[in-house]
């Protein structure tokens, strides 16, 4: 390329990135700009008469709510159960798969298809088929063999939730550890079993530290996926009994949407939004230092 | 000894993938089942299979207009999303600039954004310019929602290319169009085949703004599933004769690209 190469080609790659940046840019600033907005003004849909500046009134009205500290403790507790779930039982079965049997490939494609189940299917199947307390499989093979059967969304509603989602997100972990774990050298296996080390010694010393950076993305891509978890809680609970599955998204849909509050809406938006974005900073930080351009 | 371990690990790991799959084997069972046998507790293995199910969805339920809905959001978006997403991947792979490190961080940090904190402004959006319930509404959210991932994506298939592809054909005489269309097209095909096919399994499977942007007229099977849900919905076997039908072409697509799918949705961090 010629000295003059580097500021050439950037004004020929101008228009071809252009078009991606420019929709990106308003794509992101322009909602975000109007519920920072909105998260200031008095806006309900059904009480045209009501506007003006709010202040912090809406972030007021949100902190003081009784119900917001149980509402964010379980958004928390769906995504940190499902990521220990997801994770843990990930890490073990990408060792186990990773170990070359008969059928391996059929096999694998069972374990990821949950993942290709679009989210209201997973959760109307679970609900239905496999958790019903009377008509549920479940609940048939508990009373088959002596016991009583489960009210699934009765007694453990959060419960029934984080199960459903982590079968539905234990593939996608189990897919990315089992990719990490096969770019592992052979060899280093082969020396560490020569000088004596066992499966569990193996599994600890080496396998495990080769898969952290994979762990570190999963548990920062998963975070994000599941701070917004909402379809499932839309056809399973609705939230309830009371509030028992209530997290943030499900508060902001019942706020804006069913209750047409479009001011307090917006400012447990904007705490939604926050609360991803600690979360999206390290997981940048992450991808960045991998990224050699 | 070993030979023993691996066929424990075997026998193991064989256990849990069917165990794994059985919701889904339970589903295209129930599919044709009656509606009395699905219900049927203790639950039933072995019965006389009918198709009825399939029959009433598309009969009672108008399942072709969601189906129809589905693949013309997913098919639409993503052709649009390549339209966008090819030439600036291109461009970053193949001729990067000072700042194309810090155009790709940041256009991964706009997927960081959560669709909720957003819901309130883009049904307002929508409402005010006449796109509540429409197609065009859901083709240009599942477009931009997915651009990022895309760009990632075709970058790191691009940039696994040899560059000296290019420039041997431009000195053999070829022009700019000649050297795309026959020497670089035929190699970044792939990569560009299974960022169509993520796109298209997201897009298909996008659930959040089917549900709150669309009633009737523009639900894809997403939300027409959701009506299930409903007291009236109790149609257990009808729900997953629904349920096989939506599902099926996209769990083909996902047993397809799973391989390629581990580097785009993890932006390339992990092959």
């Amino acid at each position: 390329m010629p000295p003059d190469g580097r500021s050439a080609s950037r004004v020929r790659t101008f228009p071809l990135i252009a078009p991606s940046v420019g929709v990106l840019l308003v794509w992101m600033i322009v909602p975000l700009a109007m519920t920072l907005w909105f998260s200031f003004r008095r806006y309900n849909l059904l009480n045209p008469m009501l506007t003006g500046f709010a202040g912090l009134n809406n972030y007021r009205f949100l902190i003081r709510d009784p119900a917001l500290p149980a509402i964010l403790i379980t958004t928390v507790v769906i995504v940190l159960a499902i990521l220990l779930i997801t994770i843990s039982a990930g890490v073990v079965l990408a060792v186990v798969f990773n170990s070359g049997f008969p059928g391996q490939g059929i096999a694998r494609v069972l374990m990821i298809s949950p993942f290709f189940v679009m989210p209201t299917v997973s959760a109307l199947i679970w609900k239905n088929l496999l958790m019903h307390p009377v008509n549920g499989l479940f609940a048939g093979v508990m009373r088959g063999l002596g016991f009583t059967a489960i009210d699934w969304f009765g007694s453990w509603p959060l419960s029934s939730i984080i199960i459903i989602v982590s079968w539905e997100w234990l593939p996608f972990a189990f897919l990315i550890l089992l990719t990490a774990l096969q770019s592992l050298d052979e060899e280093q296996l082969e020396a560490a079993r020569l000088d004596g080390a066992g499966s569990l010694a193996v599994f600890f010393f080496i396998q495990v530290p080769h898969m952290a950076r994979a762990i570190s993305v999963l548990v920062m891509m998963e975070t994000i996926f599941l701070l917004g978890i909402f379809a499932e809680i839309y056809v399973t609970t609705a939230g309830g009994p009371g509030i028992a599955t209530t997290n943030l998204p499900f508060l902001i849909y019942q706020r804006a949407l069913l209750a047409f509050n479009v001011g307090s809406a917006s400012a447990a938006g904007v705490i939604a939004i926050i609360l991803a974005n600690v979360m999206a900073a390290l997981l940048i930080r992450t991808i960045a230092r991998r990224l050699d351009v | 000894m070993n030979r023993f371990k691996t066929q424990l690990a075997g026998g193991i790991a064989w256990i849990i993938a069917i165990l794994n799959f059985f919701p889904i084997f339970w589903m295209l069972l129930a599919s044709f089942k009656s509606e009395v046998e699905a219900v049927q507790t203790p639950p039933l293995f072995f019965f006389h299979p009918t198709l009825a199910n399939y029959r009433d969805i598309f009969a009672l339920q108008d399942y072709a207009g969601y189906a129809f809905n589905s693949i013309a959001i997913s098919v639409l978006a993503t052709l649009l999303m390549l339209l966008v997403a090819v030439p600036a991947a291109f461009a970053m792979a193949f001729y990067p600039g000072r700042y194309t490190r810090d155009i790709l961080l940041w256009m991964l940090s706009t997927k960081m954004l959560p669709a909720v904190g957003v819901l309130v402004p883009i049904y307002l959006l929508s409402r005010d310019l006449g796109l509540l319930d429409t197609r065009t509404a859901l083709v240009i959210i599942d477009f931009l929602s997915n651009l990022p991932i895309a760009v990632w994506m075709l970058f790191t298939f691009f940039r696994e290319t040899p560059k000296d592809i290019i420039e041997a054909s431009r000195i053999d005489g070829a022009g700019v169009g000649q050297t795309i269309l026959y020497v670089l097209l035929p190699l970044v095909a792939p990569g560009i085949a299974s960022t169509a096919l993520l796109s298209i399994i997201l897009c298909w499977n996008e659930a959040f703004w089917s549900l709150n942007l669309t009633a009737h007229n523009a639900a894809p099977l997403t939300a027409f599933i959701a009506s299930f849900s409903a007291p009236q919905g109790l149609f257990w076997a009808r729900l997953s004769a629904a349920s096989v039908l939506a599902i099926a072409p996209i769990l083909v697509f996902g047993w397809i690209s799973q391989r390629q799918l581990v580097r785009g949705l993890t932006f390339g961090a992990v092959k």
